[in-house]
């Protein structure tokens, strides 16, 4: 008689944590299948993950850098600039949509199978971890074209890829739990990605924005991370009270994403 | 023994229309409920009511009951009993509105065959996945994999993408996958209605070992009786959303049988689940011989009326009445309906529809009617499950045999001859 589970209503379980850790492997097989079924039926595969941050880079090297002028500004090879940037952003946007979908995408699952529900929406940004990782190669392939060197500011690198990763997962969390309520959130999130790439600071960098400013531009938490990107590969200086900004945002909408998803979870059966 | 599973006082509600208090869905609704309106204009108002009194329903109320280690329990009644609710908030894929359900052990459900199953990856991948999905570690599926591929017959297929399977591959594999699991509560859906007979055999029997040889506890829903009665020992049978009756299968499985045809036929008039206006209500429905005699037992091939007796005031200006013959599994066999050749003309508030059958074409089998009377496309009065009745194998081809096997549903004239 080890395991007894008392099901009453509106019971918050106590053993959620420890659940999803049972279901940990749960969590593996779901983004290895996401993973593994991505490319499939494509020709050229996961070159798809490469192939959409690389065009995008060179369109925004030429906009912003070549045609804005923004390239005088900067000592660097602008393209890299650029990509500090793209790369975080892509991320976070392919996160956000992904999750933001996956409950929808994985009603039958929902419907008929209990485990943790928020596996799914988190390997939906693991699998668009795995796609950053490989558009990664890009970063290091101009790098070497320009024979540049990071600044060793590189190391910290993996704490601002895990604030995108959180960034992503909390806003996620909350629009895949609205979304299995309200369908309207499946064409807010594209409308959301589409915005903050111009909103956010991927084709420029953010101390074009003053200083009064700064502070209130930085709400956007991806600022935070793809300010934060910069500093790790090109040294740029890293503006402090922003990045707290961010940071603080990134963990509300962490512990607003988990609370809602948590209070809605056991009616995502009775909606989806 | 000791309780496994103990339910007390479980009620589930479903409040379909909750969600009006939200702007979204409630513009929607809005939207549809207008469009409706407009489609069925010549429906009275108070029919749409009855309608939306039954969005808001509760699926079970105050179920109590409890389950013992080992044992193997069928879960019966009609659709809608509150069946598949049960089993959802056993398997925590929905919260109860109140109650309380103590389980003692590992509790896996099987409410669907093959779910999570991806049609691009192989057979291999998919029982891995579909393994974690149902709550098995990496380790555990590579322990039992041979023996899940051998149980399913796959072997030649495994690194085939599951959607090039056949459809009793797919179903082998699936089920194969959920066999194998070691809980120590496993919780079952009629999921055995797909298959073939003999692989269902398999099923089965490997479900009866499972419980027996290692003193697993299952709780099995069907409306197969057959496979009920062969697998559990113990039945609860739910009727709109209660628990009406439970204990050794045998009993409850007859109590049901006995229900469904009291439920039919009998106390027509006095049956509260139905619709309509109401103005007039079906009080009998029984089949005659060609003599006009009443029958209780048909015939294949037998010449027979089905008559429709109804009670009530008032005059129908455009009388019609439909009804729908289902089959022993809830599959409708064929539609009737009295506006498709010549529709009646006026008619009083009472009376009584017959309908003539020249030669019976159902093959032997329990058959269960639905049947509305509609004036000028107002519903009057509709009944789910209005009379039940048997077929016995008759002597529809005319050749002194008895024809009409259980296996099919309907019979056809056959002209055969030989050309050349």
């Amino acid at each position: 008689m080890a395991d007894e589970l008392i099901i009453e209503p509106g019971q918050t379980e106590k053993h959620y944590w420890r659940d999803l850790w049972h279901y940990r492997e749960l969590f593996y097989i779901l983004s290895w299948r996401d993973i593994k079924v991505r490319y499939k039926q494509t020709v050229i595969g996961a070159v798809w993950s490469i192939l959409r941050p690389l065009l995008t880079m060179i369109i925004f090297t030429f906009i912003f850098g070549r045609i804005a002028g923004m390239q005088k500004d900067t000592s660097e090879p602008y393209a890299l600039v650029v990509l500090a940037g793209m790369l975080p952003w892509q991320f976070f946007a392919t996160a956000l949509a992904e999750s933001g979908n996956s409950l929808i995408l994985n009603s039958n699952l929902v419907s008929k199978v209990y485990f943790p529900r928020m596996i799914i929406p988190a390997s939906s940004v693991i699998t668009s971890l795995v796609d950053f990782a490989i558009s990664f190669v890009i970063l290091v392939a101009i790098m070497i074209i320009y024979m540049y060197t990071p600044s060793l500011n590189i190391i910290a690198l993996p704490v601002f890829i895990l604030m995108g990763f959180l960034a992503a997962f909390g806003v996620g969390l909350f629009i895949t739990a609205l979304n299995v309520k309200y369908r309207d959130f499946r064409y807010i999130i594209p409308f959301i990605v589409q915005f903050g790439l111009f909103i956010s600071p991927v084709g420029w960098t953010s101390d074009r924005i003053s200083d009064q400013w700064r502070a209130i531009y930085s709400i956007n938490p991806m600022v935070g991370v793809i300010d934060g990107f910069r500093w790790c590969i090109l040294g740029y200086p890293l503006y402090v009270p922003g990045f707290l900004v961010s940071l603080g945002v990134t963990f509300l909408f962490l512990v607003i994403g988990i609370r809602y998803f948590r209070k809605t979870e056991k009616s995502f059966a009775d909606n989806i | 023994m000791s309780e496994v599973i103990k339910v007390e006082n479980l009620s589930k509600k479903f409040t379909i229309g909750h969600q009006e208090k939200e702007r979204y869905t409630a513009l929607r609704d809005v939207m549809a409920r207008k469009a409706k309106k407009i489609f069925t204009f010549p429906f009275s108002r108070k029919n749409e009511k009855t309608v939306y009194r039954k969005e808001d329903f509760w699926a079970l109320q105050d179920i109590s009951f409890s389950v013992e280690k080992g044992d193997r329990v069928g879960i019966i009644g009609r659709n809608g009993a509150g069946k598949s609710t049960l089993l959802k908030i056993l398997s925590r894929i929905t919260e109860p509105t109140a109650g309380k359900i103590t389980l003692r052990g590992r509790v896996a459900s099987l409410l669907e065959v093959g779910t999570g199953f991806h049609p691009e990856l192989s057979g291999r991948e998919n029982i891995f996945l579909n393994g974690a999905i149902l709550g098995m570690s990496r380790v555990e599926i590579r322990k039992k994999f041979d023996e899940i591929v051998a149980f399913a017959e796959v072997e030649k297929f495994l690194d085939t993408p599951v959607k090039r399977y056949s459809s009793g591959m797919y179903v082998r594999l699936a089920f194969s996958v959920a066999a194998h699991l070691e809980p120590e509560i496993m919780i079952v859906d009629e999921v055995l209605a797909v298959g073939d007979a003999q692989f269902q055999q398999k099923c089965l029997g490997k479900m009866e070992d499972v419980s027996k040889n290692d003193g697993r506890t299952v709780l099995f829903v069907s409306h197969n009786m057959g496979a009920i009665t062969a697998l559990c020992q113990k039945g609860v049978l739910l009727s709109r959303g209660k628990v009406e009756r439970s204990g050794p299968i045998d009993e409850v499985v007859a109590n049901y049988l006995k229900s469904q045809q009291l439920s039919a036929g009998l106390s027509l008039l006095s049956r509260t689940d139905r619709s309509g206006t109401g103005t007039s209500r079906f009080s009998e429905i029984y089949f005659c011989d060609s003599e006009g005699h009443r029958v209780e037992q048909l015939l294949s091939g037998q010449t027979c009326e089905l008559r429709f007796r109804y009670e009530g005031t008032g005059r129908f200006s455009k009388p019609q009445i439909k009804f729908t013959i289902y089959n022993r599994t809830g599959q409708p066999v064929t539609h009737f309906d009295s506006n498709l050749q010549s529709p009646f003309p006026p008619l009083p508030g009472s009376g009584e529809f017959a309908c003539r059958f020249p030669k019976l074409p159902l093959s032997a089998g329990y058959f269960n009617i639905n049947v509305v009377l509609v004036n000028d496309g107002v519903v009057i009065d509709y009944v789910i499950s209005a009379f039940t009745f048997t077929v016995l194998p008759g002597n529809f081809f005319g050749t002194g045999r008895n024809v009409g096997g259980v296996e099919d549903v309907c019979l056809y004239e056959q002209d055969w001859h030989f050309i050349d």
